[in-house]
């Protein structure tokens, strides 16, 4: 790891204020994502500013009936609250679809929005990725490519985001609280929080500089069957080859997808035709994806996997 | 010479070269200035003056030379590092010590000893759930928090419904898939836990 100093926040606006001062800082949370990328100085902050010790760890109902869920809320502790796995099930599911119970246990809510791509090239130093290195070239293009994205890539990055969480969150329609160093606030739709990598894959946030997520909000419970299923390699603890995270409701159905794009995928105009089965969704989330040779399998078994969810539902 | 002595040697020549080697390369920041942390081990007050890069799991080791936690992949993928942190199990090797002033930390040292087993331990011995061993403090110490969390409702990825956490063999499986044993002493690991659950309940 390289060298870095560390201090200890005492509240949400001291800590935004602390790493805008310093050049090279970084909140540090949890740390599952970003000490693991610091030992393998893909990451290399020479600041560290803990934010385990300024609040935002509580779930509370707000005064409309939406939900907040500090940015310190462990994974656990987010997945286990008895009125997520009642009136956001899918969201608990999602969760529980994700990474082990240790490392459940320690992440929190905002840096599962905010971790890092695992595309083996990304990590892999010896070679050229755009996201880690802007300019040096993709090595996923013509490497192994078969768990990478189909849909929102660009001709420089072809990574997904590898967050279960975040599906669950996109389909929910959730906002994405902050507070920037100046001590102003803003409210972040969930659907332009993560970008698209274009031709800008290391810029991955709508976040600005030393800008801090406080928390994320959900709409009023919305009734209904929610789902979440995740194909991956194996039966736990992998990242998703396919995810979709449905919302059957009286108000129409949700449907976010994992697995497939630099950012939870969802496409509304596609949710109209819940009603005609799984075909007629995939068709349009599917429009315009651009799998490669070894991807290309991830396309039908979105359908399946629609048409399976939408059976049960 | 033992081989713990071997290994640090080995170590010791390892330092080296990589200095030689950064004094050719790029130079590399200094060091940083240490930096005091207590950690609460076992219910004993440890102080420590620590680089901040220190992990838990390095400050255990190498710091308080509690060598039961083991390194595996010093990645958060393998378990073998699990310890528990105010009784919630972690990965030691993703932490960092600085980050756990104050806090009452857990090890496999903490949970019994030769003669005055715990439970999970005597069931381990009792089944065959080791061949090799290496990974077996990480399992003994996610397996107790495992069990906990089950009995504080916590529910998983195998729970049918939600709201109804309890104990099965399914739920052991999925509860400890954060912590893999090569050697796949997979069934007796189970056995083991089944048996300190039956006695439990």
């Amino acid at each position: 790891m390289k060298a870095f100093t560390y201090e200890r926040a005492t509240s949400p606006a001291d800590a935004a204020a602390a790493v805008a001062a310093t050049p090279g800082a970084r909140f540090i949370a949890g740390g599952t994502n970003l000490l693991d990328l610091m030992k393998l100085r893909i990451e290399t902050p020479g600041h560290l500013v803990d934010i385990n010790h300024i609040g935002l760890d509580r779930i509370e109902v707000m005064a409309d009936g939406r939900l907040r869920i500090g940015a310190l809320v462990r994974n656990t502790d987010l997945a286990a609250d008895k009125r997520v796995r009642r009136d956001y099930a899918v969201l608990s599911r999602a969760l529980l679809a994700g990474a082990s119970a240790q490392l459940r246990n320690k992440a929190t809510t905002a840096g599962n929005l905010l971790q890092r791509t695992r595309c083996h090239y990304f990590y892999d130093a010896t070679k050229p990725c755009n996201k880690r290195v802007p300019g040096s070239g993709c090595a996923a293009l013509g490497g192994i490519n078969r768990n990478l994205g189909v849909l929102g890539t660009s001709d420089q990055c072809i990574a997904t985001h590898p967050s279960d969480m975040a599906v669950a969150m996109r389909a929910l329609d959730a906002s994405v609280e902050t507070v920037a160093p100046d001590g102003t606030t803003r409210a972040i739709p969930i659907a332009d929080f993560h970008l698209l990598p274009g031709t800008t894959p290391h810029i991955e946030t709508a976040l600005q500089p030393g800008e801090l997520i406080t928390g994320v909000v959900l709409p009023a419970p919305l009734g209904g069957r929610h789902v979440y299923r995740k194909v991956r390699d194996r039966a736990s603890y992998a990242f998703a080859v396919v995810s979709v995270a449905a919302v059957v409701a009286p108000g129409g159905t949700r449907l976010a997808f994992g697995g497939l794009a630099p950012r939870p995928w969802r496409v509304e105009a596609a949710e109209t035709q819940a009603e005609r089965g799984g075909e007629a969704v995939a068709e349009v989330v599917l429009a315009g994806a651009k799998p490669t040779e070894q991807n290309r399998f991830k396309l039908p078994l979105v359908t399946r996997l629609l048409t399976s969810v939408l059976a049960d539902s | 010479m033992t081989r713990r002595e071997a290994i640090a040697v080995g170590g010791a020549a390892v330092a080296t070269a990589t200095t030689a080697q950064a004094a050719g390369g790029a130079p590399e920041a200094p060091a940083p200035a240490l930096v005091e942390v207590t950690l609460r081990v076992n219910g004993r007050a440890q102080p420590l003056r620590i680089d901040p890069r220190v992990t838990l799991l390095d400050a255990l080791r190498e710091h308080l030379h509690l060598t039961g936690t083991k390194k595996g992949c010093d990645h958060g993928q393998c378990g073998a590092c699990t310890v528990t942190v105010e009784g919630r199990r972690i990965n030691s090797c993703l932490s960092l010590a600085v980050m756990h002033d104050g806090d009452s930390i857990g090890t496999i040292e903490g949970l019994g000893r030769p003669g005055k087993l715990h439970p999970m331990q005597a069931a381990f011995v009792a089944h065959d759930g080791f061949q090799c061993g290496y990974c077996t403090p990480g399992q003994i110490c996610s397996a107790v928090a495992m069990l906990d969390e089950i009995k504080a409702g916590i529910p998983s990825h195998v729970t049918a419904d939600l709201m109804q956490v309890s104990f099965s063999d399914d739920e052991v499986r999925e509860r400890m898939s954060g912590n893999i044993c090569r050697c796949a002493a997979y069934p007796n690991i189970v056995a083991a836990i089944r048996d300190v659950q039956s006695a439990k309940s």
